[in-house]
């Protein structure tokens, strides 16, 4: 009678959600991957001209998820009425086939060591009593050694283009001297820099710092992937981040893993599959499958399977555990449960340089994940003693391509006009002439900052919202400050005739109106602890054990680094323990 | 003219084959494109100069306030055309006879509260909405204050009260000025600046001005030039050419 429809059911077709369900139908599983938005493939949305339309594209945002039909509420502190994010704006979750990973940027890292084992390293260094009391700095439970083969399989199945700095302990070239070390090269060379990241390098260099090339996955050259799906080399249309790149050029679960998975038999992907909840049998300690609507013919199936796989992005997947009863909510009060806990973020705040008037930045040019950084205020790498904070950013010139529309409503305020005669003269020499250096930092976990239902707003099928409770802490304000500040003299350095440092400010709550990043995190952290952590350190569910769920839910707190790279191996390396230990004997694979 | 469909993303205002377009900008086979493509840009130009658009969600009070705000907003100047010129509220109508005049992406359930501005749009509106309740509030408002309607008042004047609007001090019945000027300020320069498919940026005049080459998408050869400006000159989704 429990006749089941798959081995396993996935939820959401994004990076981490077709990475499981690649590896589960290598390991002779039947797979079920359920996307609550419709398919997205390049030669339809995708193909040029069409599709490199700004006001389609970033600004009438046609990728991203419909907040009409699902949104979250938002407050900062836990005293206030959070309220719903009805526009888009602060961050821009995916919806579709690829989910994010279709409209991603492509800045493509390993994580830090040291980000990996945060509590650990700074008492080690700096002892016990530097911790703030109400963060909730903790470890990954996981090491970079133990992920380094994931990291690796990641970039190869991506196509990531990049310069090492070692390999097998051997200095290769001209990499992030602060870069761990590697089992082997980056799978392309390094994309070329725009004329604005080759200025940065420079007067990086010369500064005393360690400047270094994104890793991207943009293609430098042509490639064909473990999984022989092809790439072609990026053109630098500028055409990434908010869009589907049409040259098939940016690495996206649409073009580096769907077309080999599509070919498998044991694989089924459902479109249109908007999952409700996962359904517990009555000890609420085991999955036996989903329930989804289909949101074209409003139908609710029920799908049975012996495993299932929570990949639908950071929030998503803790809103479903607590609309499923996974796990035991978090209460910030009582400092209790784990679903929900340390919800983070990243600090991200753009300055702007100025160069001569003979000096063309021509900032539509560019590719999502290209651009030349400095670590040397990264993570652990400098001495935070005499500081006191905990964190660090990546100081970077990321020329992603800017489009004319969001430089248009960019320009203005600090005190230079946002409209007339005065604005049309700052915008035309602020596009042509200037470019942008991002802080691109860390974000730390604390006790009042967390995830929950809201008790008012519902969203179209009729469940809560997810509640955000969300602010910037002074530790991270400190970081972001002494950061920014480093910015001056690079950009005097590089010949700036004007300066505008951006940084966040004391007091100042986190803003729902701008853009500042999808990095979203935690909510369902790994640890080595059931009461500080929501998943085990392969991502399973400390009380559901056949439940896993993988995304950047699983970061204990906000690294510098971009994090999809992290994701993808996370789920590489949560896969790997379901093949080798989990589908021999399943069941917790560490014991509470 | 194709009519736009409002429950459909909107239609360019004229097709052409669309492979053939391809092919001449990435420069494998340029082959009979360059005729249509010159003739449309020749007919476009003619239809500009013979046929002033006619609104057809605002009224024509309503755009005679348009007209005269987003002109105020994106002034013709020593750096090129204004958004009269370039069609910025033939632009900001069609938008409203799309999906995003009904708020298709917004969230727009029930309770709306007002809470601090960070956390924010809470209004029960959609642009749509917007514009009608915000123009007639702001019309009643000059016209009580200056017994005109806001397209008769010399520019400083509307300046004026277009910089009460950004900063707060006029409130527009239950539309806060600030919002009603964001969402003019934002959908003008979106007109100003987005592909002539949706009506403005006409003669490609915005891209024009900042030197942004449009729908080349192919910058091999230009990722570092040392500086040097980008050469060519822009070209539309459709291959309209400046
Ligand atoms: C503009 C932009 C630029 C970015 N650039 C970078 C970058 O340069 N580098 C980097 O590292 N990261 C970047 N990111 C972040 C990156 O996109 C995400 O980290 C990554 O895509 C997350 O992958 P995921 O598989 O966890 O989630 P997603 O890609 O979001 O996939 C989750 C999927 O689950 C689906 N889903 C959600 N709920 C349900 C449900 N109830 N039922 C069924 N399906 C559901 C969603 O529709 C979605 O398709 C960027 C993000 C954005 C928006
Ligand atoms: S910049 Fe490169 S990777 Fe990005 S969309 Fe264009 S061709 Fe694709």
């Amino acid at each position: 009678m429990n006749t089941k429809n798959a081995d396993a059911i996935i939820v959401g077709a994004g990076w981490a959600g077709t990475i499981m369900a690649k590896e589960l139908t290598e390991a002779g599983l039947s797979v079920i991957l359920l996307e609550r938005g419709k398919e997205h493939t390049t030669a339809v949305e995708g193909a040029y001209p069409d599709s490199i339309d700004e006001l389609r594209g970033a600004v009438r945002k046609r990728l991203f998820q419909n907040l009409a039909k699902t949104t979250v509420t938002i407050r900062n502190t836990i005293d206030q009425t959070a309220l719903p994010y009805r526009q888009l704006a602060a961050f821009l979750p995916g919806e579709g086939v690829g989910g994010a990973g279709l409209h991603w940027s492509g800045v493509h890292f390993r994580a830090d060591p040291n980000d990996l084992r945060l509590r650990s390293a700074m008492e080690e260094r700096y002892g016990k009593k530097f911790i703030p009391k109400d963060m909730n700095l903790q470890d990954y439970g996981v090491t970079y050694e133990e992920l380094e083969p994931f990291f690796d399989k990641a970039e190869k199945v991506f196509g990531t283009s990049g310069t090492a700095y070692t390999v097998k302990g051997k200095v290769m070239g001209d990499g992030n001297v602060f870069a761990p070390d590697r089992s082997s090269d980056f799978p392309l060379p390094a994309m070329k820099d725009t004329f604005s990241a080759s200025t940065f390098r420079k007067a990086a260099k010369d500064a005393g710092y360690h400047p270094y090339s994104l890793p991207a996955a943009n293609a430098s050259q042509p490639y064909t992937n473990p999984y022989g799906c092809q790439m072609g080399p990026c053109n630098f249309c500028g055409y990434c981040s908010g869009y589907d790149c049409y040259l098939y050029s940016k690495a996206s679960p649409n073009v580096n893993i769907l077309p080999a998975l599509r070919q498998d038999k044991r694989f089924k992907i459902i479109a249109n599959a908007h999952v409700l909840r996962v359904d517990l049998d009555g000890s609420k300690t085991k999955a036996t499958g989903v329930t989804y609507l289909d949101t074209t013919t409003q139908k609710e199936t029920s799908l049975k399977a012996d495993l299932v796989i929570l990949s639908a992005f950071q929030f998503h997947n803790v809103h479903l555990m607590l609309l499923s009863g996974i796990g035991k909510p978090y209460d910030p009060v009582k400092n209790t449960g784990t679903i929900g806990r340390n919800f983070v973020y990243q600090t991200i705040t753009t300055s702007r340089v100025w160069l001569p008037e003979n000096s063309y930045t021509n900032q539509f040019v560019g590719a999502g994940g290209v651009g030349v950084a400095i670590d040397d205020f990264n993570s652990m790498n400098f001495d935070h003693g005499p500081l006191g904070f905990v964190g660090g950013s990546p100081v970077w010139v990321n020329q992603a391509g800017m489009k004319p529309i969001a430089a248009a409503l960019g320009t203005g305020g600090h005190g230079t006009p946002r409209w007339g005669a005065g604005y049309k003269d700052a915008l035309v020499d602020t596009y042509k002439h200037s470019l942008a250096i991002d802080a691109h930092g860390s974000n730390m976990a604390y006790r009042d900052v967390y995830l929950d239902l809201d008790p008012t707003w519902k969203d179209a099928y009729g469940l809560p919202l997810l509640r955000m409770t969300f602010t910037w802490k002074d530790n991270d304000i400190r970081m972001n400050q002494y950061v920014v500040n480093k910015i001056a003299p690079i950009a005097r350095a590089m010949g700036a005739t004007k300066v505008s440092l951006n940084h966040l400010e004391f007091g100042q709550p986190f803003d729902t109106r701008h853009y500042q990043t999808t990095h979203l995190g935690g909510g369902a952290i790994m640890g080595d602890n059931p009461q500080t952590s929501a998943l085990n350190r392969y991502l399973q569910s400390w009380d559901v054990s056949n439940v896993f769920v993988i995304g950047s839910n699983a970061f204990p707190q906000g690294m510098g680094y971009n994090p999809t790279g992290t994701v993808a191996a996370l789920a590489y390396w949560s896969a790997h323990h379901i093949r080798t230990i989990y589908l021999k004997s399943p069941g917790p694979m560490v014991q509470a | 003219m194709v009519k736009p469909d409002p429950t459909s993303t909107p239609k360019p205002r004229f097709t052409l084959p669309r492979r053939s377009v391809t092919s001449a900008l990435l420069g494998t086979t340029a082959f009979w494109l360059t005729q249509p493509s010159t003739s449309v840009s020749r007919a476009l130009a003619h239809e500009a100069a013979e046929a002033p658009y006619k609104p057809e969600f605002f009224t024509a009070e309503e755009y005679s306030f348009l007209t005269a705000a987003t002109e105020r907003l994106f002034p013709k100047d020593h750096n090129g055309p204004g958004a009269t010129e370039l069609g910025v509220p033939e632009f900001i109508d069609r938008q409203m006879q799309t999906p995003y005049g009904v708020g298709d992406n917004w969230y727009m359930s029930a309770p709306f509260q007002e809470g601090p501005a960070n956390l924010g749009y809470q209004l029960p509106l959609v642009p749509r909405a917007l514009y009608r309740r915000g123009i007639a509030a702001l019309e009643q408002y000059v016209l009580q204050h200056y017994g005109k309607n806001f397209a008769a008042l010399s520019a400083q004047t509307q300046d004026t009260i277009l910089t009460a609007l950004e900063g707060g001090s006029i409130q527009l019945h239950d539309i806060p000025g600030r919002t009603f000027f964001e969402q003019l300020r934002t959908n003008t320069l979106e007109g100003a600046f987005s592909d002539p498919l949706y009506g403005g940026n006409h003669n490609l005049g915005g891209w024009l001005m900042l030197g942004f080459p449009g729908a080349r998408a192919d910058f091999m050869d230009w990722v570092n030039q040392e500086g040097a400006a980008y050469p060519l000159p822009p070209v539309s989704i459709s291959g309209q050419t400046a």
